[in-house]
């Protein structure tokens, strides 16, 4: 692993129990600035779970208890003066489902600058709302048409929007969760060009079951298997020389 | 439908003997639900047709055609004002209104004129071919009007515009409607709110717990309880421990709000709970609050649930009869209540004392106020389609 890249989200001894059910196990990983780490895993090896714990989406569930620290920028977002919604504003999230809000194209992408006072109505969402858009690829294909519901938009697009909305209030890290799982080919190939181009002003976690689309994106891959971390590596290591058998294992098809 | 036959096993590798009367009893069962769907509509035809033709009569009234004189003695004593052989076709109630009328129109005074009276309601009924008691003289005397065009079967307009009333040809529904109004109007303005935060509450933020389970299974058995429960409920704590003023539409609409709430609680959380999960995940995933999430994208989404749910609430407290009559909204109310606090009655109540009623034209009278109180229903109904509809956001 080289050491030049500084570390974004510094993950220790994290622990996490769903009521009595131990989900995560000592899970201790730095993920780096600027970069995509790919998580891969089993069905319910807590790889989602995990990303969760990054933006405090996890303290939605009442029965979730969490121990370990998630440090970002010196800070543990878990320490009791830190407030979880202004962690998830830092930390953005992108799911699975494409999931714009029932609003207009531009309300999609405005509501959350316009909530945090980022922005006054006006000239600057104007303009706030066109580079999100054309950050995320879609300003082309929707530009006529903000006014129109981000329902009527098909799913790659909607995904894009989702991207917009969320890079709209400046997060410095995006969570992915399986991002393109619900999309086409086409759409997908969208989607990882957009987060190879994302990564220059973010650094982005994503989650997916697709082992080709973790070796085409990810700068550093980490392995999950029932609640615990593996192996984690730069992404070449894991795919070409892997140093545990469960790793190889999984990668290579043989369960999973 | 292809013909299936069965019958031959030669040739016919898929012969299988016990479908034959599988099949039978399947048509057999098929009719027995058609049966029922015929046994229901026939019902309801049959309900509808009883009730219109009952009740269609009562939007006429019977006038007739008599000489009436305006003076000093006429107006202290206003069975003067007509000749006596007419008394008894002309309504007592009518004869009564003769000082106002010269107070609206001073010029009368002194003078006879040819005026069109409301008919007694034996007279109406007559002229309309039902049961009538009228004596042979004022038979002859009102076919001899008809003759000569004295008598008319015109648009009953104090069906509308006048309150209860004991003599039947006088009485109309106005009274009720108001007060019908005035109770429903409070129903809402306490039950929407309440419910619809509560169900809020329930399904955004509390917890699944114990506690919230048992109040769940609560409002889910408080919504099939029976309503008169509801208007003791309403007599002990409004009447009794409040003190508010008894037949009342505060107090009714108080008593059919607690009635209602259990529905627009229930409907309510059903619509929160369709809305799909990913738009609050979306919401907290940009670090939106509880609030901002809820107002402005759970809520539009659910709305139109909620609109139905709560106006299906309302037009059942609408119907609602037993409880009210608990609380006193059974009372003789001839004049609209203008203020929430006077006593007053609703249609239902208004029609259940109606059809106790020993005169006959009140039964046409009660038909008629069915015929209305089921318009304004079924409108209810039609805006709470038509709101969702409208509201809908396509998915």
């Amino acid at each position: 692993m080289s050491n030049k890249n500084s570390i974004k989200i510094d993950v220790n001894e994290l622990n996490l129990w769903y009521g009595e059910h131990h989900a995560l196990h000592n899970i201790t990983v730095p993920l780096y600035e600027n970069k995509i780490t790919a998580l891969i895993g089993p069905s319910g090896c807590g790889k989602s779970t995990f990303l969760r714990c990054l933006n405090r989406m996890n303290d939605l569930i009442s029965s979730v208890k969490i121990d370990g620290s998630v440090v970002i920028d010196k800070k543990n977002i878990y320490d009791k003066d830190v407030d979880e919604v202004s962690v998830r504003k830092r930390v953005g999230m992108v799911f699975q489902q494409p999931n714009p809000f029932p609003k207009s194209i531009y309300d999609n992408v405005s509501y959350a600058p316009l909530k945090h006072g980022q922005v006054k109505k006006g000239k600057d969402c104007n303009e706030l709302v066109e580079r999100s858009l054309v950050d995320a690829g879609l300003w082309d294909e929707v530009k006529d048409k903000l006014n129109e519901p981000g329902t009527s938009l098909s799913g790659g697009q909607q995904q894009r929007l989702c991207i917009a909305r969320t890079i709209a209030v400046k997060p410095e890290i995006i969570l992915m969760d399986e991002p393109t799982s619900a999309l086409d080919p086409i759409s997908t190939e969208k989607i990882e060009a957009l987060m190879l181009e994302l990564k220059k002003k973010y650094s982005i976690i994503t989650v997916t079951h697709n082992m080709q689309q973790a070796a085409r994106v990810a700068d550093y891959t980490a392995f999950f298997h029932l609640g615990k971390l593996i192996e984690y590596d730069e992404t070449e290591v894991i795919f070409v020389n892997p140093s545990n058998k469960k790793t190889e294992d999984y990668i290579t098809g043989r369960f999973g | 439908m292809i013909k299936r036959n069965n019958k031959s096993k030669e040739n016919n590798p898929f012969y299988d003997p016990t479908l034959k009367s599988r099949h039978r009893s399947s048509k057999r069962f098929k009719k027995f639900t058609l049966t029922s769907l015929i046994f229901s509509i026939a019902f309801l035809v049959f309900f509808l047709y009883d009730i219109i033709s009952k009740g269609t009569p009562a939007f006429e009234q019977a006038y007739v055609s008599v000489p009436v004189t305006y003076n000093e003695k006429t107006i202290k004593n206003t069975r003067k004002a007509i000749d006596r052989k007419y008394l008894r076709v002309v309504s007592r109630a009518w004869l009564r209104e003769i000082p106002r009328q010269v107070k609206e129109d001073p010029s009368l005074m002194g003078k006879t004129v040819n005026k069109w009276a409301l008919a007694d309601d034996q007279v109406d009924q007559y002229l309309k071919g039902h049961y009538y008691k009228l004596k042979r003289k004022d038979r002859a005397l009102i076919d001899d009007m008809k003759a000569h065009g004295a008598v008319e079967l015109k648009f009953n307009t104090i069906f509308f515009t006048n309150g209860d009333s004991k003599i039947p040809e006088f009485a109309g529904l106005n009274s009720a409607i108001i007060g019908s109004i005035f109770t429903l109007i409070i129903t809402m303005l306490f039950a929407f709110p309440i419910g619809v935060m509560t169900a809020i509450y329930l399904e955004e933020f509390a917890d699944d717990n114990k506690f919230t389970q048992t109040i769940e299974v609560n409002i889910n058995n408080l919504a099939a309880i029976p309503s008169i429960l509801f208007g003791l409920l309403g007599l002990a704590i409004f009447i009794n421990l409040f003190g508010l003023p008894r037949s009342s539409p505060l107090v009714g609409g108080l008593t059919l709000a607690l009635m209602t709430l259990p529905i627009i609680i229930v409907s309510s959380r059903a619509a929160l709970r369709a809305v799909p999960d990913s738009i609050r995940q979306a919401g907290y995933g940009l670090g939106l609050t509880k609030i901002e999430v809820t107002r402005d994208h759970v809520l539009p989404l659910a709305f139109p649930g909620i609109l139905t749910g709560s106006i299906i609430g309302l037009a059942q407290a609408m119907g609602e009869t037993a409880p009210l009559i608990i609380i006193g909204m059974i009372a003789f109310i001839p004049d609209a209540p203008s203020t929430v606090t006077q006593a007053a009655t609703v249609m239902p109540a208004q029609l259940f004392t109606w059809a106790g009623m020993p005169e006959r034209m009140y039964i046409e009278k009660t038909a008629a106020g069915i015929m209305v109180l089921l318009t304004v229903l079924i409108s209810l109904n039609a805006l709470a389609i038509y709101l969702r509809k409208k509201f809908e956001v396509k998915w």
